[in-house]
């Protein structure tokens, strides 16, 4: 069995009192708790808090954690003799269990959530998991395979983490942030109570083109200085192919050419919309003729831009 | 099976459903409720429905209550003040998604 150092992690000392470790709790929480936290990794960092929480906040459970001495976090270790007795009666083997299990199972639950006594009805545990997509994806649909660490029970009511490996549908018209819920996918429901569900999180990498918001996207469009006062049509892309966009003479930098509907879909019904954002783009590097060119219009030309300025001075 | 279900506006769910789900108590959702921090679809119904998106938040605020040990008051307040976060979050990522590649 491998060693956990609950102290280490909860940072408190050995002799700490109960207050002192509920305190650690509460700040390690505030900091870790993966529905306020931004922190990177604060969801494992949590369950490691939650864990060490868990045993060190009950005398019994703490006394047998203390019988085990001191280790280095992940050493292998063997537990002293007669040890086992505070899990009941029945032997086993502590070769692959994990000593978080061991203890969430102490005393007859099974897990922090609820208690499985005997023949109580009990839900299954629910598993939550993000799922990272791409764009594409998003806008075809896809089935994504994801790995979950799920506790399971073994034979004399143990619980024992095991990898478990998933495939979910995601269908088309998901977008980012946006949650699925798979009703019986998640842990298996005892003495007769419902199995869990599976949560599913959809994350969409970031798109080299697109931008996403909801279910519109947005899309640079850069043109140059005579398109944009010419007019022109233009090849864009979008998850569907490239498709001609008409720009009407005068057009301006920021301004929002939609493309009605071609956006992702949504999952009941209709597709949002994409959003091609003008930008008037300048080549770094002229030409004598092109120069030649734009000095003539700087003449010729009596726009000013900046007339809404001051009456006097800028220009 | 059923199949996949979407978390969102368009369908909804049954306070009783909402219950079972989050695995808050009836009086919890109840307090939710009372504070305004969860508004059924139809408040004046006799029976109260929820839109599916609101499942998130309930199952957020029953960890809450859990991980922190919070009462029901707390809860709420917690619970607005997320809901708080995440809809500037999402103005925020709406503004960002607007804004030009080069402004960013």
């Amino acid at each position: 069995m491998k060693y956990k150092d609950y102290y280490g992690v909860m940072g408190v000392d050995r002799k700490a009192s109960a207050e002192e470790i509920k305190q650690a709790y509460r700040k390690l929480a505030r900091k870790y708790h993966p529905d306020v936290s931004k922190e990177p990794g604060a969801e494992e960092k949590f369950k490691e808090v939650g864990e060490a929480y868990e045993t060190l906040k009950d005398p019994e459970k703490r006394a047998a954690y203390d019988q085990l001495g001191s280790h280095r976090p992940g050493q292998d270790f063997r537990p002293p003799p007669g040890w086992e007795r505070h899990f009941g009666s029945g032997t086993f083997s502590f070769e692959d269990l994990d000593l978080g299990d061991l203890f969430a199972g102490m005393g007859g639950g099974m897990h922090r959530d609820g208690r499985a006594g005997a023949g109580i009805r009990m839900p299954g545990q629910d598993y939550e998991v993000t799922a990272h997509i791409t764009l594409e994806d998003a806008y075809r649909g896809t089935e994504v395979d994801l790995e979950l660490g799920v506790p399971e029970l073994d034979e004399n009511g143990f619980v024992h983490r095991v990898r478990r490996a998933f495939k979910a549908r995601i269908p088309k018209g998901a977008t980012d942030g946006q949650r699925l819920r798979l009703p019986g996918r998640g842990g298996k429901g005892l003495n007769g109570g419902r199995d869990g569900d599976l949560y599913l999180n959809v994350a969409l990498h970031p798109h080299r083109l697109f931008r996403v918001s909801g279910h519109d996207l947005f899309l640079d469009l850069p043109l140059a200085p005579w398109e944009a006062v010419l007019g022109t049509t233009v090849q864009v892309p979008t998850l569907a192919g490239t498709v001609s966009l008409k720009v009407p003479p005068g057009t301006h930098a920021g301004q929002q050419l939609r493309l009605a509907g071609r956006g992702l879909p949504k999952p009941h019904a209709g597709e949002g919309d994409l959003f091609a954002i003008v930008q008037i783009a300048v080549p770094s590097v002229a030409s004598e003729r092109e120069r030649a060119l734009y000095q003539e219009l700087a003449e010729v030309s009596t726009f000013n831009p900046r007339g809404h300025f001051a009456q006097e001075g800028a220009k | 099976m059923k199949s996949e279900q979407w978390l969102h506006a368009h369908y909804e769910v049954s306070f009783e459903e909402l219950c079972e789900l989050s695995g808050l108590s009836q009086a919890e959702l109840r307090e939710l409720v009372a504070s305004g921090v969860l508004v059924p679809t139809d408040p004046a119904a006799q029976e109260w429905s929820f839109s599916a998106d609101r499942l998130t938040m309930a199952r957020s605020a029953r960890r809450l209550r859990r991980d922190f040990d919070l009462d029901p008051g707390a809860v709420a307040l917690v619970t607005a003040l997320l809901e708080r976060i995440r809809d500037l979050e999402a103005e925020i990522r709406d503004l960002r998604a607007r804004l030009p590649g080069a402004m960013r």
